[in-house]
C-alpha cells in the first residue's frame, strides 16, 4: 500500500474514540481481547471489530498464539501520522507567524510613507 | 472575545478536516494581497529555515501553483496544487499536495473575515484521497473525530513512555 493510502486508513481508524482508547491501553503493553473489552462494557465481537480496523490500518498486530492472541501497538504507523500532523501544524503555525510579521512591517512602512507626504 | 488573538489555533472537525484559525492585525485587502501576490509569497510562506521559491502561481480558477522550499544545504521540498475558487478578498479554495507524499491531496478553503481593520483567516483542510472518497471509515465520524487530535496526544504520551523504556 502507498503511504498516502495508509495514512488515510490510519486517520480513519483513529477517528473513533473507542479505538483511540484501545491504543492508549496498548501503549502500556500488550493485552488480550478480553482484557481490552473490560473497560468498555462492550461485547467481545464488538471489540474484535474495532481491532480488525486497527489491524488493517497497521496500528496493531496480533500474536499467533492460539488461545489469547495478544494485541500489540505498532508504534511506527502511529508515528507516521503524528509526524504528518505535526509537520502540517508547524508549517502553518510558522507561516502564519511570518505572515503576521510581514503584515506589521508593511503597515509600518505605509505609515512612514504617509508621514513623509 | 479577546481583543487580540495572535496565536494560531488548530482543531479537528469531522473525521477528515483540520481547521486552522489565526487573526491578523491588518485589513482584509492587505491580507488577501499577501496570500495571492507571487512576489509576497517568499516573505512568509513556509518554515523560516527554508527559502521559498515560487515556481508557478496562476491565481485564477483552474490555475496551478507550485512552491519550493529550499534548505540551506540545498535540500528541496516541492508543494503544488490548483486554485479552484478565488473570491477577492474573502475566499480561496485550492488543492495542496506535498510532493514528498504524492497523491495525498488535501483541499484547503481559506476564508478571510473582515473584523474591522483586523482579519481572521480560517483554513479548513479536507483530506481527499481514494480511501476518503470511498468513505471506508465512516464510523464515529460525528462523535469521535472531534477529539481525535486532543486524545491523540494522550496516545503519543504513552508511546513515548513505551519507547523510552
Amino acid at each position: 500500500m502507498q503511504q498516502p493510502e495508509r495514512l488515510s486508513l490510519t486517520f480513519g481508524a483513529l477517528a473513533d474514540p473507542t479505538r483511540r482508547a484501545i491504543l492508549s491501553r496498548l501503549a502500556k503493553g500488550e493485552a488480550s481481547v478480553t482484557e481490552l473489552a473490560k473497560p468498555f462494557e462492550m461485547s467481545l465481537p464488538a471489540v474484535s471489530k474495532h481491532l480488525r480496523v486497527l489491524e488493517r490500518a497497521g496500528l496493531i498486530t496480533r500474536g499467533r498464539e492460539a488461545q489469547w492472541r495478544p494485541c500489540r501497538l505498532e508504534a511506527e504507523r502511529l508515528k507516521e501520522v503524528a509526524d504528518w500532523v505535526e509537520r502540517y501544524r508547524r508549517f502553518w503555525e510558522e507561516s502564519f507567524d511570518r505572515l503576521d510579521e510581514f503584515l506589521r512591517d508593511v503597515q509600518k512602512g505605509q505609515k512612514r510613507t504617509g508621514r513623509r507626504k | 472575545m479577546p481583543a487580540t488573538e495572535s496565536s494560531t489555533k488548530f482543531s479537528a472537525r469531522g473525521d477528515r478536516e483540520i481547521v486552522i484559525t489565526r487573526e491578523f492585525d491588518a485589513p482584509r485587502e492587505l491580507v488577501f494581497k499577501a496570500i495571492t501576490d507571487p512576489t509576497l509569497i517568499p516573505k512568509w510562506w513556509g518554515p523560516r529555515r527554508y527559502e521559498t521559491i515560487v515556481d508557478k502561481m496562476d491565481v485564477r480558477p483552474g490555475g496551478a501553483w507550485r512552491f519550493i522550499n529550499r534548505a540551506a544545504d540545498g535540500g528541496e521540498h516541492g508543494f503544488n496544487g490548483v486554485y479552484r475558487e478565488i473570491v477577492p478578498p474573502e475566499k480561496i479554495v485550492q488543492t495542496f499536495e506535498w510532493e514528498g507524499l504524492p497523491g495525498h491531496i488535501s483541499v484547503e478553503t481559506l476564508i478571510l473575515e473582515d473584523l474591522g481593520g483586523r482579519t481572521r483567516i480560517t483554513t479548513t483542510s479536507v483530506f481527499d484521497t481514494k480511501e476518503d472518497r470511498d468513505g471506508m471509515m465512516q464510523s464515529g465520524a460525528e462523535s469521535g473525530a472531534r477529539e481525535t487530535w486532543e486524545r491523540f496526544a494522550e496516545v503519543l504520551e504513552g508511546l513515548k513512555r513505551k519507547t523510552a523504556r
